[in-house]
């Protein structure tokens, strides 16, 4: 066997990190792809001489979906404060701002619910417009996150209260999986929830 | 400064002592819950190799079908069965699970790693696809898929694809994540084996281009479970997904055999790669691929050549820029490596090996179906809807393939401790060309003669029954080297010749551990002061 010169073991080279922000470039992969067939559909939904898009029967809950993204402006901030804590070995404030990153992500699946129930659109159109089919399909998938991410506030939480301090990437990559969720819904509630 | 606490153990010395039922027991359950990189890599070839056999035949089946136009043997209801599995099976039960499998496991020994990034993952994302790709299969079988009746197993197709493309997702992941944060002290990205580079870059495009997929999917099955208008339906399925299972998305999917060639040339040499950043730049191209994905479009070139006017001059130039930059820049990328890489034989007696053979034909066949794929991107030769673009399917395919097998042959004495003879290998690497060609090069020949894709009943005139004989023939040749590349490795690997640790002369870290590498592959941490480690040190090795 040939012999190369001896190394030192490599410092740490983020690999939760990378690999949630890869995850998440995934993740924005699925919402922009999804987002562009809703353009895409939207379009041609308008520009046809039947118009149908948005049944107007149906109007979407506006203080629900604004809530939402209030919401994602503080989760981001809480998830930005638990890796300033974390910087600090501030072990109660890392604590408490996943904890309330988790709560509030709670909530804003809370906020999707109340979206659902309060517009009451069904899934199957009897006109056959792609509607409620894409806006169920979209929110659905984003909802499917929002739970990823509480999951992942809540056992970023436990893990860190539980001892393992000295393992301060995993917050950082909690908060990169927030911006991720949080650029997401932006996108999100402008394409399906302000322009419709 | 020893890196591992323990003895190293050998990959296969496991349950090797345990004897009767329950040491194989405990060895199967060794192999199904394995986070070695190595295990779980070759769980992928393997069944990447078992998939290709089916899609093989299916292949020849498909074009024996189309030879006679006046008869159906296989049942109108089969056809577009057939089709469906022919269509989704290379791309995704055996090429990608090949490229992803060899990438799992090798790349982290090229890096000088202990282990691959995040093993759970990579091994949940092998039983994902695993299981998906059983699914589709049966739901297929039970007339679901893209041309079938069956709502039910409609909608299980349409799910278990999604599950499938996760766990190719997850794979891809977890390489990228290897490439780029366990590389082994010294090492730079310019210093990156060209295998692993082209693996990064390959896992970085799959990353943009099946998520995408997969959103589309989701929409899919909401669409066919509550309202099938938007969407078409069953027959929406391939509008919705075509564009993953087309040119120009299986040129990512190809990558990684274009860097195996690539790292094939200097090895065989023994010298330094000339101009390395230049066939590092020509994989990152073939990449751009990855951006004809995420528009899910193929974009062709409307150029009508008769028309001068030059009104149309702008909206020209556009074309002809999206063309370009989509489907000739991954050319353009291939071209660079494929040009490039003989420099390294200036002034060298190269040796040349059945793994080089596999790789250089290989990847020449890659290129031929990445050249159909920009004639066929030119709209006035009315290409389109004719098989022409299932000859470059078949080519680029089919040729990643043949790669493949290449680097099984090079790498197999890292994983298992012996080495396939060259004497044995090299005929079946000749016999896998001319299979590719035949399965591929009479579907050029028949597009142009109008022969539609995805029918077996037409009329043109034109020996159509020889070219679809032919591409029979031609599959049935490839599915001969494939079955008898099996059954060389199988019987090789167990009771071949002893390897050594550097059979191959080789120039980058895997072959400075053992043969077999070693559960954490390396029991040292290296420092790597070129892209070359082992060159610098053997006598005859050009400095940097």
């Amino acid at each position: 066997m040939l012999a190369l010169p001896a190394a030192p073991a490599p410092s740490a080279r983020r690999q939760l990190f990378v690999g949630t922000a890869l995850a998440c470039g995934a993740g924005a992969m699925v919402i922009g792809g999804m987002l562009a067939i809703w353009l895409r559909f939207r379009d041609e939904a308008l520009k046809s001489a039947a118009h149908r898009w948005l049944p107007k029967k149906y109007p979407i809950p506006e203080v629900a979906s604004n809530i939402m993204l209030l919401s994602f402006i503080a989760v981001a901030i809480f998830a930005q404060w638990a890796v300033y804590a974390a910087r600090r070995d501030d072990k109660r404030h890392v604590g408490m701002a996943l904890g309330l990153t988790g709560l509030i992500g709670l909530a804003i699946i809370n906020a999707q619910a109340a979206v659902w129930v309060q517009m009451g659109l069904p899934v199957r159109d009897s006109a056959g417009t792609a509607y409620g089919v894409m806006f169920y399909a979209i929110t659905g998938t984003f909802a499917v996150f929002l739970i990823i991410g509480v999951a992942f506030s809540f056992i970023t939480m436990f893990r860190y209260l539980g001892g393992r301090t000295a393992q301060r990437e995993i917050v950082t990559a909690h908060a990169i999986y927030w911006y991720f969720a949080t650029a997401a819904f932006v996108m999100l509630w402008f394409v399906v929830y302000v322009t419709k | 400064m020893t890196t591992i606490d323990t003895a190293s153990q050998t990959a296969s010395h496991s349950g090797s002592t345990s004897s009767g039922a329950a040491g194989i027991m405990s060895s199967v359950g060794e192999w199904l819950t394995s986070t070695d990189h190595k295990k779980i890599g070759r769980l992928l070839i393997g069944s990447g190799l078992v998939g290709l056999l089916g899609i093989a035949v299916v292949g020849g089946l498909l074009s024996a079908e189309r030879a006679n136009v006046n008869s159906v043997f296989l049942g109108n209801g089969a056809i577009s069965q057939l089709f469906a599995v022919d269509r989704v099976g290379l791309a995704f039960f055996a090429l990608l699970p090949i490229m992803l499998g060899l990438g799992v496991a090798i790349v982290p020994l090229q890096l000088g790693a202990r282990s691959l990034a995040f093993p759970r993952l990579a091994s949940a994302g092998f039983w994902a696809w695993f299981f998906g790709a059983a699914l589709v299969i049966v739901s297929i079988a039970c007339n679901g898929g893209p041309g079938g009746g069956a709502t039910k197993f409609v909608a299980l197709f349409i799910t278990s694809f999604g599950v499938m493309l996760g766990g190719l997702t997850a794979i891809a992941i977890s390489l990228a994540t290897s490439v780029l944060t366990t590389r082994a002290p010294g090492m730079n990205m310019r210093r990156v084996p060209l295998f692993s580079w082209s693996v990064l870059v390959s896992a970085l495009g799959l990353i943009l281009v099946l998520p995408v997929a997969i959103g589309a999917t989701i929409y899919l099955y909401v669409s066919y479970r509550y309202n099938r208008v938007p969407f078409g339906g069953n027959y929406g399925i391939f509008d919705w997904l075509g564009f993953s299972l087309t040119q120009p998305a299986t040129f990512l999917y190809a990558l990684p055999a274009i860097g195996f060639a690539a790292e094939m040339f200097p090895t065989a040499a023994r010298k330094r790669m000339p101009m390395r950043q230049t066939v590092l730049a020509g994989l990152a191209l073939v990449g751009v691929a990855a951006f004809s994905g995420v528009t899910q479009v193929q974009h062709t070139l409307p150029w009508r050549g008769s028309d001068l006017y030059l009104g149309h001059l702008g909206k020209k130039i556009n074309d002809l820029i999206q063309y370009g930059f989509f489907n000739g820049l991954p050319v353009l990328g291939a071209l660079i490596v494929l040009l490039l890489g003989p420099l390294a034989f200036k002034g060298a007696r190269p040796k040349i090996t059945a793994a080089f053979v596999f790789g250089f034909f290989g990847m020449g066949m890659i290129l031929v179906g990445m050249l159909g794929n920009l004639v066929y991107g030119v709209d006035d030769l009315k290409l389109s809807g004719t098989v022409f673009e299932e000859g470059a399917y078949t080519y680029v395919c089919y040729g990643a393939i043949l790669a493949a097998l290449g680097a099984v042959t090079y790498w197999g004495p890292k994983l298992t401790g012996r080495k396939i003879a060259d004497k044995q290998a090299l005929p079946l690497a000749l016999l896998g060309v001319l299979g590719v060609v035949l399965a591929s090069l009479p579907y050029y020949i028949a597009g142009f003669a109008d022969q539609p894709a995805g029918e077996v009943t037409f009329s043109y005139s034109g020996p159509h029954a020889l070219w679809n004989w032919l591409a029979t023939v031609g599959h049935g040749l490839f599915l001969l080297t494939v079955l008898a590349f099996i059954g060389l490795a199988l019987k090789s690997f167990r009771s071949g010749d002893a390897a050594g640790d550097d059979p191959w002369d080789g120039q980058t870290l895997e072959w400075a551990t053992s043969s077999p590498a070693p559960d954490n592959n390396f029991a040292a941490m290296h420092t790597v002061m070129s892209a070359e480690p082992l060159l610098d040190l053997k006598p005859s090795g050009e400095n940097a």
